[in-house]
């Protein structure tokens, strides 16, 4: 029998040619895809697997609980700061710590800004290209581009001599023959419906972004102190105000970052807006991708107005979980409940006591155990083909309360949405009525892209939101930025257990830490791409990924461009590098993916 | 601070801490700035595994130079020195792992906005080991860290940067790493 169904719905048929992609990922070390293509091209079959163990529950078990933010900030070269927050959030819930409000908006300040440079540069840098062809735009009108630009947007950098200028820029650079950045893509596939003027008014904005991020980034140097890596500390943060000049982060500094906010806020709805609005009204017909996204996600919800305060009323970003597609429903999510969040590891590289039960994070074992399935080519060293019926990833399978869930920004949206948040509402409504479409377009690869774009939009609007609430704050007198009431171990209770949690700009994420006589006992991360990337569980579920790419037609198995716009959807890292094989194991083409 | 643009000379070491020999670039940058001390205009960074985070950093820089772990295919713990143009292709042709791909996107980035640092250097170590999680240098690496500083001095020598021995120790706010991060601090807490 090759054709099965899902226990969550999905048709699969492994008859017919594989087809490995290889992309090697930093988050979670390295991601591989296999999908199975039947005469029409179309996948039918699909397989996520992180092929590299990411030990870094083992790393922590001993130290201190307060350094494990700087260890988990090198889990991965994007999301530095995530984990950072979410690893003092974790260590102050169990130890009950209360942290100030200036830490908490600093905090949140410093999360939105992420979000915001995050999302600018997954747009721009790694997902675009998907869309756009670098190598069209040379053949474009400046002239037609700038009548463009000018009907979309009230941009000011948009005169013919402007993007005539950048063309010409572009050229050169691409006659050089390094082109960086643009090489090993898929320039001139079928798959580009972009006209030659919009693809260079894209690609002038792939350069505007690329160098407007760097103004955002300086968000995170002002208030982390060092760089690339900020500073944090367990009950609050680790930086100081001093309003008068004295030393610490005087109003010189808060000014800028004042001003920072406000051309964030411009060059995000002058610029990406329009450019996603515009990109998205030539693939309106592209309507692959959506996989679990019309059935169940997930989002923790974040941003806390008040300080420790987790309610659902006190979150800018509400969280829940929507099941089976009913957004008339969302439902409460209790990251304690050892009953809601599990993960199996029936499919993946680990054991457990019991292979068929699923484990709560505050219980979570991390006992690697790599073997191939009897059905898998290759060797350990030089995998061809993976046993999907056997283990399969080092990746575990997440489940909520046994749902295999998606989660990112259009699970934020989505949960928003059907939470009634006017103002996540009225953008994805304005949204989908400018491009006429129906609210079930967002179930897609492109549904990710535009609520990615929205949210970035969003966080760059809470920013100023929430430095206005934080300058009010410190103006009324109050300038403490931690509670270190707590900080010597002798003050610790001798067995405690603690959970920090939020959404990172690519999904939920956790970090559960049991804390015996001062130490770290046990320390479990589940990060967004075990969510959508997790391999099947004991109940036969498929994660995000898996589900994401079924049913897409590939032109042509040697450059699945396809493929790769849905991963890159989910935003799996920033930059990551892909080999694509034949079936035999042959090298037929090393592409990179942004 | 925010980036300031007094600083014209940027010594960065890159790769991931917690991944033994990857580690190397990160070593070699602590253990400088531990022997000696820089003028004002020069920055000393640990990029970790940043990718165009570092942009900021490189792109407004005269003077650039990298220490890391790159498979030259050489024998393990072999030196070597890359100059100017050759820095970005040694960087993306055999990838170690991938904040190389990362960090020679930087440096394209960088040339894309035309704020490539003029003078580039690369120094980088053979790595003997990376599959080791939560492990640090192995020998034959470690041992290679005082020749990577020497070669690191007769650059900035070559550059006219200056650089004087400490006369007291390093103090920890003059670390470029979290403390606990620290090399023998970070080996001593491994869990065994």
């Amino acid at each position: 029998m090759t054709e099965t169904v899902t226990a969550n719905g999905f048709k699969l048929d492994t008859s017919g040619q594989r087809v490995v992609v290889d992309p090697i990922c930093r988050i979670e070390g390295h991601l591989r895809i296999e999908v199975n293509l039947d005469d029409e091209q179309v996948i039918q079959n699909a397989v996520s697997t992180g092929n590299m163990w990411r030990g870094l529950e083992v790393i922590l078990k001993g130290r201190d609980p307060r350094d494990a933010w700087a260890f988990t900030e090198r889990i991965c070269g994007v999301c530095t700061g995530v984990h950072a927050l979410t690893s003092v959030r974790a260590v102050e819930d169990a130890l009950k710590i209360q942290i100030p409000a200036n830490a908490n908006h600093i905090r949140n300040l410093m999360m939105l800004a992420q979000y915001t440079q995050d999302h600018l540069v997954h747009f721009y840098h790694l997902h675009a290209l998907d869309w756009v062809d670098v190598v069209s735009a040379l053949k474009a009108d400046p002239k037609a581009t700038s009548e463009l630009q000018q009907s979309i947007s009230p941009w000011p950098k948009s005169s013919p001599g402007y993007f005539r200028d950048t063309q010409a820029r572009l050229k050169r650079f691409v006659e050089s023959g390094q082109l960086g950045p643009f090489s090993n893509a898929y320039w001139g596939s079928p798959a580009y419906k972009l006209p030659p003027e919009a693809n260079l008014m894209a690609v002038t904005h792939y350069l505007e972004a690329l160098d407007f991020q760097r103004e955002i980034v300086k968000i995170h140097t002002i208030f982390g102190g060092r760089n690339p890596h900020p500073n944090w500390v367990v009950g609050g943060m680790p930086c100081s105000f001093s309003l008068d000049g004295t030393g610490g982060i005087n109003m010189e500094w808060l000014n800028l970052v004042s001003s920072i906010i406000d051309r964030s806020i411009t060059f995000i709805d002058q610029v990406y807006i329009p450019d996603l609005k515009a990109i998205a009204s030539f693939y309106k017909d592209w309507g692959f991708g959506g996989g679990l996204s019309s059935q169940n996600l997930l989002s923790y919800g974040d941003f806390p107005i008040v300080a420790n305060d987790r309610s659902l009323e006190n979150m800018m970003m509400p969280g829940g979980a929507i099941i089976n597609g009913d957004l008339s429903k969302v439902h409460d999510v209790d990251v304690r409940d050892p009953e809601q969040i599990q993960e199996f590891v029936t499919h993946s590289w680990y054991e457990y006591p019991d292979e068929n039960k699923g484990l709560h994070p505050w219980d979570g074992i991390t006992e690697p155990h790599f073997e191939l399935g009897p059905n898998a080519k290759g060797s350990k060293t030089n995998i061809e083909q993976i046993d999907e019926n056997a283990k399969y990833s080092f990746i575990k399978a997440p489940r909520w309360r046994g749902h295999a869930m998606e989660v990112g920004p259009l699970a934020r949206y989505v949960v928003a949405y059907a939470r009634g948040n006017e103002e996540i509402k009225e953008q994805v409504d304005g949204l989908l009525h400018d491009l006429d479409l129906p609210l079930s377009a967002l179930f897609s690869t492109l549904g990710r892209t535009a609520a990615r774009g929205l949210e970035c939009s969003w966080a760059a609007h809470k920013m100023r939101t929430v430095f206005d609430s934080m300058m009010a704050n410190l103006k009324a007198g109050d300038t403490a930025t931690a509670n270190m009431d707590m900080w010597e171990p002798s003050s610790w209770p001798t067995d405690v257990k603690g959970v920090g949690y939020g959404e990172a700009p690519r999904g939920s994420l956790g970090h559960w830490i049991h804390i015996k006589d001062s130490k770290i006992e046990n320390y479990q991360a589940v990060v967004p791409t075990t969510w959508n990337a997790s391999p099947r569980d004991p109940a036969g579920n498929i994660g995000a990924y898996e589900a994401a790419l079924l049913g897409t037609p590939v032109a042509n198995a040697d450059q699945p461009l396809e493929i790769l716009r849905t991963i890159h959807s989910f935003d799996p890292c920033l930059a990551c590098s892909t080999h694509v094989m034949s079936p035999d194991g042959e090298e037929l083409a090393t592409v990179k993916v942004r | 601070m925010p980036v300031d643009s007094d600083v014209d000379t940027l010594i960065l070491g890159i790769g991931n801490i917690l991944w033994a020999d990857e580690g190397f670039g990160v070593r070699c940058v602590e253990a400088l700035n531990a022997r000696y001390e820089f003028d004002d205009h020069v920055r000393l960074m640990d990029g970790g595994t940043q990718g165009l985070f570092l942009l900021p950093w490189v792109s407004h820089v005269s003077r650039l130079l990298i220490f890391d772990a790159i498979d030259f295919g050489l024998k393990p713990g072999e030196l070597r020195v890359i100059l100017d143009d050759d820095v970005p292709q040694y960087m993306g042709a055999k990838k170690v792992s991938m904040h190389q791909t990362g960090f020679q996107e930087v440096l394209m980035s960088a040339r894309l906005l035309n704020e490539q640092p003029q003078q580039r250097a690369l120094i980088g170590v053979q790595p003997e080991q990376l599959d080791d999680y939560g492990g640090s240098l192995r020998d034959g690496t470690r041992q290679r860290i005082p020749e990577a500083l020497s070669r690191a001095c007769t650059l900035l020598d070559e550059w006219g940067v200056a650089y004087r021995e400490r006369a007291t120790p390093l103090d920890v706010l003059d670390l470029i790493g979290p403390g606990e991060l620290e090399m023998s601090t970070y080996e001593l807490g491994r869990p065994q």
